[in-house]
């Protein structure tokens, strides 16, 4: 996993692990062809945000 | 939003609208910290404001220099300048506009036997027959099921069903006809049904086992762990434990799907608080796919989980993740469902502020046709939706379902992890509270843990990975 270099130098003191963000997904999301998360594995709790993504699979 | 803490020796950092994730050092924790109490509105300007600086140094009293306390302020106002970092909730109007849409049903699951053939003593659905009769799914009903499905799917193409029981073994003509049914479907529908089964095992043979394979995209192996565990609570109604022979067979069924598109997913109980014991008996029986998850009871339930339980569960959720990193940095990781995050490709907003879908998009089918909002609300008469023959006659129900989201449960608004859990599971809130817009706490607070844990490992592999490229380039 990449580590984002804050200004273009290593930070030294705060590591970011994620360039994507959520409000990116706000344009183009909401499809709905994912799977519907009681359909995995649980089945007594919800899990929605360890579902994938049905278009980077 | 900023939630932070102190886990395996790593400070992180969850920016919480933006779900970015930060791994800091201990002074930038501190700051971030100072900076997020003083004001959670934090923008670039006013961190860039000398006051700002003026107030943080005063803060921590000389603790840090001022040249590192100056370094961290300007790495803080880039990352919020690039929306990483105080980033604001702009997602309460967009829900209404997401809510708003038509929803169609792209989910099913199907009550094929309201029968078992084992007797659980923690069974949701009371030994497989959900306050009801023993029942089996007829080819009929089940083929009134899936057209009900493809007719309200609108444009939706992947459609999902799930068998689902009782023991859904016990009825496996009717689940193999169905399968043949679905794929005619398809193709006069331009769909695409993905099969999915749940069973515990005891019918399992060769012939089982090639169909699943052929046919279901996912199934899900029901088996607690340990065998004291596991025969305690998973006795044959003859009261023998079950361990002994199903362990073989989803050994084999596993290593059939090359490990793959299966989950052995266990209950945990007040009665093994150790569970992490379990996840890793799973592990060593070469399991690679693994849930197990908490016991949803009634208080006077003896194996019911109590608030008191949770710290001790919380040690073993950290246990477990610690465990499970040095197993990957060893080469032999395995999954566990509820640890599984995707910091750069998870679902969208739309879907995690969306919740369950249940009452919605998702709905369960008994088997004699009626329609319920999911599984968990089979047998009680008041969220009895309808029937695969007329369709849905009480749409007032399906409404109350699609009106909930993150921002209509007030405990919601403030916890950190209501993008990961989507105001956790309706079925539960209403068997708590009698309504379908709470919370179940205990539920809630094993979530949260959950998402720090699973966040935690992320950072430790990035560290790991991070030392081994730094010793390579040493080299």
């Amino acid at each position: 996993m990449d580590t984002r270099k804050v200004g273009g130098e290593k930070m030294k003191h705060i590591k970011t692990l994620n360039t994507q963000t959520l409000n990116h997904t706000v344009k183009k999301g909401g499809c709905g062809e994912c799977q519907t998360s009681c359909q995995s594995a649980c089945k007594t709790s919800c899990t929605v945000g360890n579902q994938t993504c049905e278009h980077k699979k | 939003m900023i939630h932070q803490y102190q886990n395996n020796g790593y400070y992180i950092v969850l920016d919480v609208n933006s779900g970015s994730v930060h791994v800091v050092d201990k002074p930038a924790y501190e700051i971030i910290e100072i900076l997020e109490k003083e004001n959670p509105h934090h923008t670039e300007q006013t961190l860039r404001n000398p006051d700002t600086l003026y107030r943080l140094k005063k803060c921590l009293q000389e603790r840090y220099p001022e040249e590192e306390i100056k370094e961290i302020l300007g790495a803080v106002a880039e990352l919020t300048k690039a929306g990483q970092l105080f980033t604001k909730d702009i997602y309460e109007e967009y829900i209404g506009e997401v809510k708003k849409r038509k929803t169609v049903v792209k989910a099913l699951c199907l009550h094929i036997a309201h029968d078992c053939n084992l007797a659980c003593r923690y069974c949701f659905a009371e030994e497989g027959e959900y306050h009801g009769r023993k029942a089996l799914m007829s080819y009929e009903v089940g083929k009134k099921a899936l057209d009900f499905l493809v007719e309200n799917s609108g444009n939706r193409r992947n459609l999902e069903v799930d068998f689902f029981g009782g023991e859904p073994l016990m009825n496996w003509e009717v689940v193999k006809q169905l399968v043949a049914y679905g794929r005619e479907l398809e193709k006069s529908h331009d769909k695409h049904f993905r099969f999915t089964l749940t069973t515990n095992g005891v019918l399992l043979n060769e012939e089982v086992q090639e169909f699943l394979n052929r046919e279901m995209d996912n199934v899900v192996l029901s088996l607690d762990g340990r065998k004291e565990v596991n025969d305690k609570m998973r006795p044959f109604r003859n009261g023998k434990g079950s361990y002994d022979l199903i362990v073989p067979k989803f050994q084999r069924l596993a290593d059939s799907r090359n490990q793959e598109k299966y989950y052995i997913r266990g209950t945990f109980t007040r009665e093994n608080l150790d569970f992490s014991k379990d996840v890793l008996h799973f592990s060593k029986l070469g399991f690679e796919q693994i849930s197990i998850e908490p016991v949803v009871g009634e208080d006077t339930d003896p194996y019911a989980i109590q608030k008191e339980d949770l710290p001790q569960i919380f040690a073993e959720y950290d246990r477990l993740a610690r465990i499970m990193v040095e197993r990957e940095k060893a080469g032999k990781g395995f999954t566990f469902f509820h640890f599984m995050l995707d910091l750069e490709g998870g679902p969208c907003v739309a879907k995690r502020l969306s919740g369950c879908g249940s009452g919605t998009e998702y709905l369960a089918v008994t088997p004699w046709g009626d329609l319920y909002p999911c599984h968990q609300f089979v047998g009680n008469e008041e969220f009895l939706m309808g029937n695969v023959e007329d369709g849905i006659t009480r749409p007032e129900i399906a409404e109350e379902f699609r009106g909930c989201s993150v921002y209509s449960k007030e405990k919601c608004r403030s916890c950190f992890a209501r993008f990961y859990c989507s105001g956790g599971c309706m079925a539960n809130s209403y068997k708590f509270h009698h309504t379908i817009q709470d919370t179940y706490e205990v539920s809630c607070e094993m979530e949260r843990k959950r998402v720090e844990c699973a966040i935690m490992i992320k950072a430790a592999l990035a560290d790991y990975e991070e030392r081994k490229m730094e010793k390579h380039e040493e080299k």
